[in-house]
């Protein structure tokens, strides 16, 4: 296999495995600005690829080409409503952010199976999707010489949008008075308080992110990769993304960033048949390689200092 | 901090939460169009009708346990251990793999033996995580976590590579030296795979009573979960306390792991998803607040709603995932017990609010002596000198002792 | 401020008085149910040896702020040095790395004669020294734990409150009922949490902990802070006490007036300086006012200034 192609696949591979990563992770990094922990990513992600493989499968007729794209906003709203329970959970009823998390996770893989068995005829996994979100080649970008032909031919453009978004996020995030509001809710409530800004509101809003973010994620992950719904489409995603996030210090740029060296991890899996060094070593290696390397990332690299001050308090406006 | 011990008195919040998670379901059941009452009774008659159901539900039980325990025992040194399942996994193959290795040794050694060698593999596991967190400060959130899918995909990798015969996807079976199951259990229980790991489990979850309660390590272990601040002042070693935490607790799901693999299984299997005494084990010891009696009976309980609701999907159309959204919903308002002592607490407060009416409105301002004898005496309320509002307002987030007063709420005593 | 005041005492009301017309004494001994004795019983000043030496002490925080500089002190046996200062100034981190809460960075901290610098807590209190912290629900007290757990909480693990690794429950309780009678300390019953206590008692039943092992220097951090005057009565008499039994006592306050009814000698720390040290008696509010504010003086005698 000749130098060229290689590349192609390994690129167009790592792009296709991190882009659930890249929304997920930012929508995280949302939520976590405002102060709420989100390891419930996961089971957003699982509600996220419900919504979107039904959609898929139900209006695949009506959209066509659309479909795909249209069920990933399917599957961001479904993320959305789904999120709220954590939002209630943690903002007003004082649940402890872990546990609330973890009832999501719970919940999502428990809840798509059973509705899937009540629109599928007992089935516990959906048909295979026929109208998935494929690789493409992208018009103008993939005729640039030598950059052309291994970054922008037979590609996830959904991972290229991701990597848009995340820039838009960080700018939002830094240059925008949501932004401001938004982490100064996360990094000291009280002090947000008690200049007006509303912190249940700016709260709700960061988990609503990342509910329709992770939902998105979730999607993504259905129609381009698994191209159905099962109870293993999200096998540990969901907290990938979170250590994305975490390895990106919470910053949309550099969780997304985290999240294409994931997705680089996990197509090493596949593509390492055709690499000559890598062909060698044993598969496990290649399955147990991007959680190590999150791991030994998180070790080395990154300190407690650096989430939100007030991430993962409860916040109780003084009367 | 997490959630707290609850004294008996708060058994309320876990039967309550239960009963709003069946509510919960029985609502969704509705909706889809099935029927919740016939259902519930279903799944009631299918976890204690027989005996073989009811060997089935204390088989169940039986890992939940002891992976109950070890998450309990992190969670009171303030850590989540997420890593419950891929630690039970290392102990299910650390177990299976002694049986499998030295198969000629006689009982009386085989079983501790294969024990002993699940609990250290889950221990090490479990340490990991912990040696990362005292030593460098490393969320224990992501690394339990990141953990499990290494255990996953490595046990996997081990039990076709090392341990199975062939291209199958499933160790041989043990040697009945190792067996936790025996032909007069399976007698009583009508061919159940209820074994002798349940008595384990129980003799392990007394040993954690004992460890929290009445020795110096657990009460350092507590004392750090509560206030590593205080911990600290008063002389203990945070990074020695949280390493062996995590190591006992890895202890326990190891041996959870073993137990289940030695009597459920009697072999290993390639795991296509994380074994669900994991995360089972973790909704166990948050509905039992985390105290050794509660988590045995919260258990038994995950086994009759596991058990019975396999009957569910047997005697009508209703799949059987109903019962983990239950779970689910059961650790919700567990998780959200404030709102249920709010509603309890309303009552109290309508009453406190009449009392306020009644304090005179002028501006009188009230010097109390702190100091006096009578702080928290059963008869003199406090009630009459401190305007209402303060009541409010000292509700502590944490379990108060039963001589609080104000907290005249209808729980029971 | 108020018009009127009522004094409740124990539940009940005592009586209603208009303001104006009572002292702050009347007032107080109404409270309190006797005579507040607001003057101090204070025996004569016995030197004796040096306890704690404390030489040229950097303490850097994990900000890389300077926060004690070349700090010098000494206390002896049977003295109170009174560290006067405002808040901030270094006295947190100064306490916190005499007792290996924090890392000292320079210099040298002696405790009887031992080196101390860098010991970790368990040791500094094996050596001797009893602690009140400045915020006795944050580091003093685990708030859900008991009352038998918390005045158990510095020798939990030796005998006779532990052998081997198992504590014994009644040794814990019989040591607590002692300590509570001796020192005052009020509470329904033993097994409830320290949270359900009143600030004075949870401070007495620190102080009641700190003394009762008998420590060669006490370390008392703002030990009246948010109290009432009867707790404040009692806590000052535990401290005139430790001293009268020779023990060294260094008493860190934001209070002036409890420095000066208190220590024999009054050093003043200003931006993790030690700003003076001088016999109590030899200097003036308005002196030590103004060595507080940072008009500095060396460690020489203050001059005079006109009052």
């Amino acid at each position: 296999m000749d130098l060229q192609v290689i590349l192609l696949t390994l690129v167009s591979t790592t792009l296709v495995y991190s882009a659930p990563l890249i929304f997920t992770a930012i929508g995280g990094a949302f939520s976590e600005h405002s102060g709420i922990v989100n390891v419930g990513l996961e089971g957003i992600m699982v509600m996220g690829a419900f919504a979107g493989s039904v959609f898929n499968l139900t209006f695949g007729h009506q959209l066509g080409n659309w479909t795909p794209w249209v069920g990933l906003l399917a599957g961001g709203v479904v993320g959305v409503l789904f999120s709220l329970i954590h939002a209630v959970a943690t903002i007003n009823w004082r649940t402890d952010h872990i546990i609330s998390g973890t009832v999501l996770n719970l919940m999502a893989p428990a809840l798509g199976v059973y509705l899937t068995r009540l629109l599928y005829d007992g089935r516990g996994q959906t048909a295979i999707l026929q109208h998935p979100l494929s690789t493409m080649t992208i018009p103008v970008l993939s005729k640039i010489p030598l950059i052309g032909p291994i970054f922008f031919t037979k590609t996830s453009l959904v991972a290229y949008l991701g990597i848009i978004i995340s820039i838009y996020c960080a700018w939002v995030l830094t240059h925008t008075r949501f932004g401001l509001r938004l982490r100064s809710v996360g990094e000291h409530p009280e002090a947000a308080d008690s200049v007006g800004i509303s912190v249940y509101k700016y709260r709700y809003m960061g988990v609503m992110l990342s509910g329709f973010l992770g939902g998105i994620g979730g999607a993504v992950m259905a129609e381009s990769i698994t191209l159905n719904f099962s109870v293993t489409t999200i096998v540990g995603q969901g907290f990938m993304a979170l250590a994305a996030m975490v390895f990106g210090k919470w910053h949309p740029v550099g969780a997304m960033g985290a999240a294409v060296f994931f997705g680089f991890a996990q197509s090493l899996s596949i593509v390492g048949a055709y690499i000559p060094f890598i062909k060698s070593m044993p598969d496990v290696i290649f399955s147990i390689a991007p959680y190590l390397i999150t791991i030994i990332v998180l070790v080395a690299f990154v300190g407690k200092s650096a989430a939100p001050a007030a991430d993962g308090s409860t916040f109780v406006k003084a009367k | 901090m997490r959630i707290s011990k609850t004294w008996i008195r708060s058994i309320w919040i876990p039967i309550i939460a239960v009963f709003l998670g069946l509510l919960v379901g029985a609502i969704i059941m509705l909706l889809s169009g099935f029927n919740p009452i016939q259902n519930y009774s279903n799944m009631f008659i299918g976890a204690v009708g027989t005996p073989n159901a009811i060997g089935e539900v204390l088989r169940t039980a039986t890992p939940l346990i002891l992976t109950g325990c070890g998450f309990a025992i992190a969670n009171s040194a303030g850590f989540f251990n997420i890593g419950v399942a891929g630690q039970a996994l290392l102990g299910w193959a650390g177990g299976v793999a002694f049986a499998l290795w030295f198969p000629n040794l006689p009982r009386i050694i085989m079983l501790p033996g294969a024990l002993i060698a699940g609990v250290i593999c889950g221990a090490v596991w479990s340490g990991i995580a912990g040696f990362l967190r005292a030593f460098f400060g490393t969320s224990e959130v992501i690394t339990t976590i990141m953990l499990n899918y290494v255990a996953l995909y490595g046990t996997n990798a081990f039990v076709k590579g090392v341990l199975a015969k062939g291209d199958n996807d499933y160790s041989p079976t043990v040697p009945v030296a190792a067996r936790l199951r025996t032909p007069f259990l399976e007698r009583l229980t009508q061919n159940s795979t209820f074994h002798y790991g349940l008595f384990i489990a129980i003799i392990a979850a007394i040993f954690l009573w004992w460890l929290m309660k009445k020795t110096t390590l657990g009460f350092e272990i507590r004392a750090v979960g509560m206030n590593p601040d205080g911990a600290r002042y008063a002389g203990m070693s945070d990074k020695k306390t949280i390493i062996l935490s995590m190591l006992i607790s890895g202890a326990f799901c190891g041996l959870g792991g073993a137990v289940d693999g030695l009597g459920n299984y009697e072999n290993i299997i390639v795991n296509d998803a994380m074994p669900s005494i994991g995360y089972d084990g973790m909704s166990v010891s948050l509905l039992a607040g985390g105290s050794a009696i509660g988590i045995i009976f919260a258990a038994v309980l995950f086994g009759l709603l596991k058990i019975g609701g396999l009957n569910i999907s047997i005697m009508s159309n209703t799949p059987s995932e109903i019962v983990d959204i239950v779970i689910a919903a059961v650790i919700f308002f567990v998780g959200a017990q404030y709102i249920i002592r709010y509603a309890l607490n309303t009552s109290a407060r309508r009453q406190a609010a009449k009392n306020a009416a009644q304090v005179a409105a002028t501006t009188v301002a009230t010097a109390g002596v702190d100091s006096g004898p009578g702080d928290g005496a059963p008869d003199q309320p406090r009630a009459d000198a401190i305007p209402p509002r303060q009541r409010g307002q000292k509700q502590p987030p944490v379990e108060q002792a039963p001589d609080h007063h104000d907290d005249d709420d209808g729980e029971a005593k | 401020m108020a018009d009127y005041t009522t004094i409740v005492r124990r539940g009940r009301v005592i009586r209603t008085v208009r303001t104006a017309d009572e002292s702050a004494e009347d007032l107080a001994t109404m409270m309190v149910g006797r005579a507040i004795n607001f003057a101090l019983d204070k025996a004569p000043y016995h030197d004796g040896p040096a306890i704690l030496q404390i030489e040229h002490l950097d303490v850097v925080d994990h900000n890389k702020v300077h926060r004690v500089r070349d700090f010098n002190l000494t206390v002896h046996a049977g003295e109170i040095v009174g560290l006067a200062g405002v808040d901030g100034n270094g006295q947190s981190e100064l306490v916190k790395a005499l007792t290996g809460l924090m890392p000292v960075t320079g210099g040298k901290v002696l405790i009887g004669g031992k080196d101390t610098t860098h010991s970790k807590p368990r040791q500094v209190i094996e050596a001797g020294v009893g602690h009140i912290p400045e915020d006795r629900q944050r580091f003093g007290l685990i708030m859900p734990m008991s009352e038998i757990d918390n005045m158990s909480m510095m020798q939990y693990y030796r005998p006779p409150l532990a052998h081997h690794g198992v504590r014994d429950a009644k040794a814990a309780a019989e040591m607590t009922a002692r300590l509570n009678k001796e020192f005052d300390v009020r509470i329904a019953d033993m097994h409830n949490s320290a949270g359900s206590m009143s600030g004075g008692n949870q401070q007495k039943l620190i102080i009641a902990r700190e003394m009762s092992r008998d420590p060669q220097l006490m370390i008392a951090m703002n030990p009246t802070r948010g109290l009432d005057v009867g707790a404040i009565e009692f806590i000052h008499q535990q401290i005139l006490n430790a001293r009268a039994s020779g023990h060294a006592v260094l008493l860190i306050s934001y209070e002036l007036d409890e420095i000066r009814q208190l220590a024999d000698r009054i050093a003043v720390i200003h931006a993790g300086h030690l700003v003076a040290t001088e016999d109590a008696e030899n200097l003036t509010e308005q002196q030590i006012g103004l060595m507080m504010a940072g008009s500095g003086q060396t460690d020489k005698e203050a001059t005079t200034n006109a009052d």
